[in-house]
């Protein structure tokens, strides 16, 4: 489809598109929505004709009755000695408290598992970065552990080879006084690693140990560094901020993968009363790619990544720093009114604002931004930002600390190198060519988790324990430290890093569990006896917090003006000729770490939709100048470095300047991730590890395939049916009705005698779209808790995907600034449910607590009900999914839920299981009341922003029934007389009025 | 055009299709019939492993089911015992009998005496026992009088007619909570007389809708 005939939409109110095809309206766009399912949907995926497949099963049938014949023995295998000690009951589920780490962004989680394998991950309440929510990619962590592609075996060379032959040459290994030792890994916020660290370096004094990850925080620092004269964390505090102004910071999203960030925005955005309304944040964004952020942002400005910084000294100048420079040239003419009226807009704001105003930069933004928004903020007098001094030293990390020691490494001054994690051959800088440098070390051993491009080239690969399978700690940037403890022995063999640095440096193997406690029984306070310290152990790895870790205070710092000004002085002006390409990590696969995960590579990006890929993203308009469409494959260089992409067209993106995720294109990985997407390392150096202008891009007449799920869903667009609505706050508050009157919904009487569920639970939810931010947590948790089926790339172009939950993302307005609305849509379990009546074989009918009940079992596939669904929430299973998984991934199936095969429906059932489980278990305590939120669906469990909320719709105190007594209210499509029990609250946007005049 | 074959050849046709009709037809019915779960589970009774008697102990000795089966008021499953559980008597109790030889095997290696599963449920149905019997529906419901087999077998075909049944009228099944593990247990009047005393004070509302049992 070609991207002519863009015409901006017409008419009054507010029109929604999915896709620019759409807004396009191209006669086969029209063609393809009104085809319900693309072209041979209904065909078999491996060649085989229906009239096989029938042949097939005719023939099987006539088999299953001999089958039949006797019962299977199937044997019971109890405990030899009894558990009864440690409260285990066999099927029971049984939940530990541990922690993870992405790139120093610390969230404590807690693990649900069944009989000894870990099933379900949620965040751990008491742990204040998760505060009860996790995120998508640590939803999908437990799917990583079973997969059966990890690395298993210790690897000499590549090939094969044991345990022992490791141990020979490793008491080879003469480390001297350190000289030519190095360490390599990714960051460390693991107190007890960081301790073992220290006692390394002292032994061998001239070792180094340098951490590189492929999207870090340095830059955080450096900024501090600059601003304040030492490296500092800042903590933006964003549940007290009245006015938020990121600075191309996805804070929502990529740039802080843990959830409580979103939980602390969300918080200023939950509206229940008069009062909230006026407590509303504001967000600004300024960005190049379209963003999370910017996508719930209620202003936003595109520009290209390197003009934030200008965008900045404007903004320190407008508030009255004294900088009085001409850094940088000019922005984008054709821009400049609109972001002068921004900047003016925005300036305006902060300073109402004062001390509740928060000014943040994204990680990817050059120290100097940093240090500019340390200064906005100094000046504005906020209150919103605090700053602390790592708790574990940073000064040997970054880029530039790679390069050293690829230099080193090329000059053949390191002699034994230890990779502890990670993948540097694939994720470090183009230009730094390691795979080379790490040819010229004599003794390289690698830990990694899989058998990826560093371990094909190192000496010697150990394979690495999961996060789930192994002991640790780690501690958030402030120093509040958790433990990590396993709940498996490890599934294939492997070894942590604190036990091959400490095996490799002192020659004696100890057990990760031995390091981490002795480490923390020396932490806590002494003058009590061994009992009390083992009490404090215990109570720490229940609570899955350290109570007595030592935690960094706030420092009171004040900005050294007459540095910033010199250092801003001394930065270069860069000269941005050719176009500006700009390195995200995947928001499926990180920086390829996790490229083998299928529920994280089918989880669609938040605003693109795009699976199991990535591509260069680009404006219309740019695809307009250079005659490109999505799926076209570009080339871009610069200098040696090369890649091949294919495009994207992306509505509000920058000009002149393409966006790419990193974490895509593997060659050494497992069956799931290889070959997915195009590796953006290929182009990525040590100068434009983030942006940098100059690189040619070229059209090469091939084409690509990308899979999408937008353009599907409920219908082409919303027709003119409010589906998602949203209104501005001042226009919320002079009519309070504006959302009720955007549909009219006649009083129809149903031609059955209708039900009445007034007794009893009465199940319902409310999804508040003011406070979801579409960050697809509910989406990956959904799978993990309900066994949905991973269905690849194929499938997904197909229309086969079987997300039951889906996130909806419409765009409205100007295509080139266009506004988002995020809509989460579950089964809306109809009252009058219109898939009910059409089912011949009563497979789906409604439970007395109003749920639309299904019985797989029972299910024939015939797809009426699926047909009839006005939401398009039911999904079918055409293939048997699950069958062609292996084995061991089985493990991760949750077993309170049917693992359903081919030929049948499924839908959510508002987690059924745990409604179930609940009532049970009040039961049992004798009451038959369930408490409001005892039941939490696992979308709403999950949800960073509360936006989810679940209960008993007939109980007037329940949170979900006062949220339903809401003005902003409202049921989708209840013009049908269908009573859904899912409704949504109205999506307000808090608009400055200067801004929208 | 010769006739080759006579007319009375025709009776010969319909006589052949009737019997493939009629085969077909008694085909499809042994095979509905002895697919069906009361045939084909009622009375299935494997050997197991150790020649182990209800009657003996259950019945005889009268030890409590929730003895062995001790998870059965708190989980969905009502657990096999562990070996230890075994050795708490039989370390004095006939502790050289051969017919014991398995079980001092398996607390002396650790590896599971492997009983073979007697009463089962499809994947897709999930029956929790704490559920029922603190709803006061007793073992013999479901098992029949194992305080009367030696060896166990499956006495009640445990089909979803039968699960129905009772979930649509309960009152006949309903006892004392304290009383679900006598299996002897008399009602000294009309059981559904208490029964249905129960189901009112305890508010008793058995689900009969999909997602009580199938999710």
């Amino acid at each position: 489809m070609s991207l002519i005939n863009i015409q901006a939409p017409q008419g009054t109110g507010k029109k929604y598109w999915r896709s620019l095809n759409e807004l396009a309206d191209t006669p086969e766009f029209r063609q393809w929505v009104h085809q319900e399912f693309p072209a041979n949907a209904s065909e078999m995926l491996d060649g085989n004709s229906r009239r096989t497949v029938l042949k097939l099963m005719a023939a099987s049938f006539g088999l299953a009755g001999l089958a039949a014949c006797g019962r299977p023995v199937e044997h019971l295998l109890p405990n030899s000695i009894g558990t009864e000690a440690d409260n285990y009951l066999p099927g029971e589920p049984f939940h530990f408290a541990t922690v993870m780490s992405i790139g120093g962004h610390v969230t404590g989680l807690l693990v649900e598992t069944h009989d000894g394998r870990p099933t379900k991950i949620e965040g751990n309440p008491d742990h204040p970065h998760s505060l009860g929510a996790a995120t998508a990619i640590q939803q999908a962590l437990v799917l990583g552990m079973y997969d059966p592609d990890r690395s298993a075996k210790v690897l000499q060379g590549g090939k094969e080879s044991t345990w022992g032959n490791l141990e020979s040459a490793v008491q080879k290994l003469s480390l001297g006084d350190g000289t030519g030792l190095r360490f390599l890994s990714g960051f460390v916020s693991s107190p007890s690693l960081a301790s073992l660290r220290a006692d390394v370096l002292k032994k061998f004094p001239n070792a180094k140990w340098v951490e590189y990850e492929a999207v870090s925080r340095d830059n955080e620092l450096a900024g501090a560094s600059m601003a304040f004269g030492q490296p500092l964390y800042p903590h933006a505090a964003y549940d007290k901020a009245k006015v938020v102004v990121a600075l191309d910071h996805d804070f929502l999203n990529l740039d802080a993968p843990a959830p409580f960030f979103t939980s602390a925005f969300s918080k200023r955005r939950r509206v229940g009363s008069e009062e909230d309304l006026d407590k509303m944040n504001r967000l600004y964004a300024v960005e190049s790619q379209f963003s999370l952020t910017g996508a719930n942002a209620d202003h936003r400005l595109r520009m290209k990544g390197s003009d934030v910084r200008q965008f900045a000294v404007d903004l320190a100048t407008a508030l009255g720093a004294p900088l009085g420079l001409n850094v940088v040239g000019n922005p984008a003419g054709n821009q400049s009114d609109k972001r002068a009226k921004f900047l003016a807009a925005v300036v305006k704001d902060l300073k109402a604002a004062g001390a509740e105003a928060l000014v943040v930069a994204g990680p990817r933004q050059p120290a100097i931004v940093h240090a500019l928004a340390a200064l906005i903020n100094e000046k504005l007098g906020s209150q919103c930002v605090s700053y602390t001094k790592p708790v574990i030293d940073k000064t040997n990390s970054g880029v530039d600390a790679l390069k050293t020691l690829t230099g080193e490494m090329s000059a053949g001054q390191v002699s034994t190198l230890v990779v502890l994690g990670g993948n540097p051959v694939y994720s470090a800088p183009a230009d730094l060519q390691f795979a080379v440098a790490l040819s010229k070390v004599a003794n390289s051993i690698h830990l990694g988790a899989e058998d990826d491009e560093t371990a094909a080239a190192v000496s010697w690969h150990v394979p690495q324990a999961h996060i789930l399978e192994s002991w640790g700690d780690e501690a958030t940037s402030d120093g509040l430290a958790a433990i990590q403890q396993p709940m498996i022995e490890p599934m294939y063999g492997g070894k942590t890093a604190l036990e091959i640095v400490s095996w490799v440096t002192t020659g004696k193997f100890t057990k990760s569990h031995d390091n981490v406690k002795k480490f923390w029984l020396a932490q806590f306070t002494s003058n009590k006896e061994q009992g009390d310290k083992e009490q404090t152990w215990r109570k720490a790895l229940h609570d899955g917090v350290v109570a007595a870790s030592k935690t960094s205070d706030p420092v009171k710092v004040s900005v050294d003006s007459k540095k910033l000004v010199a250092a801003l002085a001394a930065e270069t002006k860069t000269a941005g000729s050719g176009i500006e390409v700009g390195f995200y990590p995947s928001s499926a696969t990180w920086d390829g770490r996790f490229a083998n995960n299928g529920w994280l590579q089918e989880a669609p990006d938040p605003i693109s939709k795009l699976v199991w890929g990535n591509a260069a993203m680009i404006s219309p308009k740019m695809a307009r100048d250079q005659k490109l469409t999505d799926g076209d494959v570009i080339s871009l260089t610069r200098g040696n470095f090369k890649m091949e992409a294919a495009v994207m067209v992306q509505p509000g993106h920058s000009d002149d300047t393409v966006s790419i995720a990193i974490g895509y294109g593997r060659q050494m990985c497992g069956r799931v991730g290889k070959d997915v997407g195009s590796n953006a390392n290929l182009i990525r150096t040590s100068d434009a590890f983030y942006f940098a202008p100059g690189f040619t891009l070229a059209a090469t007449g091939k084409r690509e395939t990308l899979a999408t799920t937008q353009e599907r869903g409920t219908g082409d667009n919303q027709e003119g049916r409010p589906l998602a609505r949203e209104v501005a706050i001042d226009e919320y508050k002079k009519n309070p009705k504006s959302i009720e009157e955007m549909s009219e919904v006649p009083e129809i009487h149903s031609i059955y005698s209708e039900f009445t569920y007034d007794k009893g639970n009465q199940w319902g939810m409310a999804i508040d779209l003011t406070s979801c931010t579409g960050c697809n947590a509910c989406v990956v948790a959904c799978v993990a808790e309900n066994n949905t089926p991973v269905v690849g790339k194929d499938q997904v172009l197909r229309g086969r995907e079987m997300h039951w939950i889906r996130m909806d993302r419409y765009y409205s307005g100007d295509e080139n600034d266009p506004e988002v609305v995020e809509q989460p849509i579950p089964c809306m379990q109809c009252e009058n449910a219109p898939c009910e009546n059409v089912c011949p074989v009563q497979a789906t009918s409604h439970s007395p607590e109003g749920l639309n009940d299904m019985a797989y079992n029972r299910c024939v596939g015939t797809r009426y009900c699926a047909n009839n669904c006005p939401f398009k929430v039911r999904h079918f299973n055409f293939l048997n999914f699950h069958r062609h998984e292996p084995e061991v991934v089985g493990l991760v199936y949750n077993p309170d839920v049917s693992v359903r095969m081919r030929g049948v429906m499924e839908k959510c059932t508002y987690c059924v299981q745990r409604i179930e489980e609940t009532k049970i278990k009040a039961k049992l305590d004798g009451r038959r009341e369930i408490k409001d939120g005892e039941i939490k669906t696992a979308c709403q469990q999950t949800c960073p922003a509360e936006a989810i909320v679940f209960g008993n719709i007939n109980d007037p105190e329940s949170r979900v029934a006062k949220l339903k007594k809401q003005e902003r209210n409202y049921a989708m499509l209840a013009e049908l007389g269908i009573k859904p029990r899912t409704t949504y609250l109205a999506k307000l946007r808090n608009p400055n009025p200067e801004l929208t005049a | 055009m010769a006739v080759i074959f006579p007319k009375s050849s025709d009776i010969i046709l319909k006589v052949a299709g009737a019997v493939v009709g009629v085969g077909a037809l008694i085909g499809v019915a042994a095979f509905t019939y002895y697919t069906y779960p009361t045939v084909i589970d009622t009375g299935y009774q494997p050997v197991q492993p150790v020649p182990y008697s209800h009657k003996l102990h259950a019945g005889q000795l009268g030890l409590d089911c929730y003895y062995c089966h001790s998870t059965v008021y708190k989980a969905a499953f009502a657990a096999v015992p562990a070996t230890s559980t075994c050795m708490n008597c039989h370390t004095q109790v006939k502790k050289d009998s051969p017919r014991l030889e398995p079980v001092r095997q398996s607390f002396a290696t650790g590896q599971p005496v492997p009983w073979v599963q007697i009463h089962r449920l499809p994947d897709y149905v999930y029956f929790n026992h704490s559920a029922h019997l603190s709803a006061g529906v007793s073992c013999v419901s479901c098992h029949g009088r194992i305080d009367q087999m030696i060896e166990v077998h499956q006495e009640k075909p445990l089909n979803m007619a039968m699960c129905l049944e009772c979930h649509r009228d309960p009152a006949p099944n309903v006892r004392p909570a304290n009383l679900v593990t006598k299996l002897d247990w008399v009602p000294d009047r009309d059981p559904r007389e208490i029964g249905n005393e129960i189901i009112a004070q305890k508010h008793l509302d058995p689900p009969t809708n999909c997602s009580g049992c199938h999710r």
